[in-house]
């Protein structure tokens, strides 16, 4: 396999405190690779070591194999498309694209040329005279995209680039950055802190936390299997409810949290047998379920719920609506439990539960294999 | 009613000393010296008007070439001020940090709560053929006998740069602080040196600053009296020091007039003509600070 962006136990420490902490991943050409971290937790410096801006402490990154420490920022293969852009204003459109291939010392018929398909590719076909000022949000990106583009860098590193805009523009650039990373078949590394950017556009997700990976895999990977607490935590919505063990066996293991709420978290199948060893009775656990694999039924007079394991594998609890938040296709309940825990859940769009008000009782179930178990660290 | 009335008040109010400084310190001084200089003594306390003035300025070569002597040294001593405030104001604005900072930026104006005749006397101090140079040279060896560095045109010129400096670092450091600094990185980024970077984004960002320092550097050099006369002394030919024969020595107010009204147009065109060279309007100058 070759990768197109190694980065072998890479440190960076600012004084006493260590941004970036052994950090190795590789990224294998043509994908688009994005870091996931909340800020400060050293992502933006990852990506300034490999623009070159930054010189790590220890470790090496190579590209299509070849170290470039000793290579300078304006030496790399490597473009960064800035958190806040960077267009040059005293230029016009033209002349940013045109810029690096200046440095290069390209005809100028050439560059005419590739600025025009630049141009032409990213669908502004008339904008090479216009001045910055006039463009809008969405456009500016695609001018520093561009820009980079130009110089056929082997990697792309973009710094965030969709904070600046506001929702809408953002969801529109999220399809249209991927389009453009497919169109121009480059690897790109993409820092946000943004987990639904992240999920939408990328092959591959790193999780960072604190200067460390926690795990890197594709977006469902970390959304339906994570392995770590602050992954379960940071990727998607959940409810958390932290507690100790009280039983294990072969395939579940029963939490109880302060308010005595039992929660049964499955072990997945294909972890391994010291998954089992790993929990024991007494420990300090903390869970995560996602609001959308809790399953709704109103309270028919048969079923009463205490949570007790009735089918094997199954929380079922009983829950009062405490608030409704509608927002569309994403819309939540908040419910209390009768020992005062508040538990999200996603209201299905089939309709069925459009008349439900505040106060109305339900039963809710979700899977034990649905619960995701860790250990509690200080969290 | 009431409120335009009020609106018209303080107007005029913020007005008044604006136009009492234009008008009592700028134009009717101005006026009266065009009125002088276009005078002329035919008999005791008789004058008639005329250029002759004007004409005696361009007859005497050694008034238009003091003239023109001092202007182009001024510009010299504009550009050399220019090429050493530069590295200094991208160092204090865009390398240094926090505290340094500051602390570099104060060591800069500190020399400025001296008066400039105590500074020049500084250097007198320094450069005369007893003084402290002069001195140390002989005492290590390197010159036999006394030295005088002062009175030529080199001293002058370092003179000026000294004492105009402060006025090209100020604006330099306030227009480069206002550069982002993610431009640079993108510009080595992209691929360019240290030197692209500086000429394609730097200075472009930073030419309203650039003219408008060199403006005020130009003129207060142009117009500098104490500096050109105490450390070039007889020999500077500086134009000020010929305006100041004229109506102090030789009691010769209406040719002084006359220099005055050449110097400011000397002045105004030179500027003028490097507004037009670099492509700047003195407007987005002066208002981007």
């Amino acid at each position: 396999m070759n990768y197109d962006l190694e980065c072998k136990n890479l440190v960076k420490s600012f004084d006493q405190f260590k941004a970036v902490d052994h950090v190795s991943f590789a990224i294998p050409k043509g994908s688009f690779f994005s870091i996931l971290g909340p800020s400060g937790c050293g992502k933006t410096t990852l990506l300034r070591m490999i623009a070159g801006f930054y010189e790590p402490n220890q470790g090496d990154i190579l590209i299509k194999g070849k170290s470039v420490l000793n290579t300078p920022p304006n030496k790399r293969p490597v473009n960064l498309v800035f958190q806040h852009l960077a267009l040059f204003p005293m230029m016009t459109v033209a002349e940013n694209i045109a810029y690096g291939l200046r440095r290069r010392k390209i005809g100028k018929a050439e560059i005419k040329q590739t600025v025009t398909d630049a141009l032409q590719r990213i669908g502004l076909p008339d904008a090479g005279p216009k001045q910055i000022d006039q463009l809008s949000g969405g456009q500016k990106q695609r001018i520093a995209i561009a820009r980079c583009m130009v110089l056929k860098p082997d990697v792309l590193l973009l710094d965030e680039p969709l904070g600046a805009l506001d929702l809408k523009l953002r969801e529109h650039m999220k399809v249209e950055l991927k389009q453009l990373q497919s169109q121009f078949d480059t690897t790109f590394v993409y820092i946000t802190h943004d987990q639904s950017e992240a999920l939408v556009m990328s092959d591959q997700v790193a999780v960072m936390n604190q200067g460390k990976f926690e795990q890197v895999g594709t977006p469902q990977e970390l959304y339906y299997a994570p392995n770590s607490a602050f992954v379960a935590g940071f990727v998607g919505e959940s409810n958390r409810w932290q507690g100790k063990a009280v039983s294990a066996d072969n395939q579940s293991i029963t939490m109880e949290t302060i308010s005595g709420l039992h929660i049964h978290a499955g072990i997945p199948l294909e972890s391994d047998i010291s998954t089992i060893s790993r929990f024991s009775v007494g420990q300090d656990v903390v869970t995560y379920v996602r609001p959308e694999s809790i399953s709704l039924k109103r309270i028919t007079p048969d079923i009463s719920g205490n949570n007790s394991p009735t089918q094997t594998g199954e929380n079922i609890l009983q829950a009062k609506v405490k608030d409704l938040l509608f927002d569309g296709a994403k819309s939540r309940a908040l419910m209390t439990t009768s020992s005062g825990e508040t538990i999200t859940v996603s209201l299905p769009q089939t309709g069925e539960f459009s008349n439900l008000k505040n106060g109305d009782e339900l039963m809710l179930s979700w899977r034990a294999d649905a619960v995701k178990i860790f250990h509690d660290s200080a969290l | 009613m009431m409120k335009s009335d009020s609106k018209r008040l303080s107007l005029i109010l913020l007005l008044t000393p604006f136009v009492l400084w234009l008008g009592l310190l700028v134009i009717i001084p101005h006026i009266d010296m065009f009125l002088l200089s276009i005078r002329e003594r035919i008999a005791p306390r008789t004058y008639e008007t005329s250029f002759a003035n004007y004409a005696e300025f361009f007859g005497e070569p050694l008034y238009w070439n003091t003239l023109a002597r001092t202007a182009l040294m001024s510009i010299l001593a504009t550009v050399l001020t220019l090429f050493i405030a530069f590295p200094v104001a991208y160092y204090i604005a865009k390398i240094l940090r926090g505290k340094s900072k500051s602390i570099l930026f104060l060591l800069c104006l500190l020399p400025f709560w001296v008066s400039e005749l105590v500074r020049t006397f500084g250097w007198m101090i320094l450069l005369r053929e007893t003084g402290i140079i002069s001195n140390f040279l002989q005492w290590a060896g390197l010159i036999s006998g006394p030295i005088e560095l002062l009175y030529n045109d080199i001293t002058v010129i370092v003179g000026l740069v000294y004492t105009s400096m402060l006025f090209m670092v100020v604006p330099l450091v306030s227009t480069l602080d206002s550069l982002d600094d993610s431009l640079i990185e993108a510009g080595y980024d992209l691929g360019g040196s240290a030197f692209s970077v500086t000429r394609e984004i730097v200075i472009p960002h930073a030419m309203s600053g650039i003219i408008s320092g060199c403006i005020v550097v130009f003129m207060l050099t142009l117009g500098n009296y104490l500096t050109p006369i105490l450390l070039g002394g007889k020999s500077s030919m500086w134009f000020t020091g010929q305006i100041y024969t004229q109506f102090i020595t030789r009691f010769n107010w209406e040719l002084g007039a006359a220099f005055g009204f050449l110097l400011l147009f000397v002045s105004s065109a030179i500027v003028w003509l490097g507004l037009k060279l670099s492509g700047q309007t003195l407007a987005s100058t002066v208002a981007k600070n």
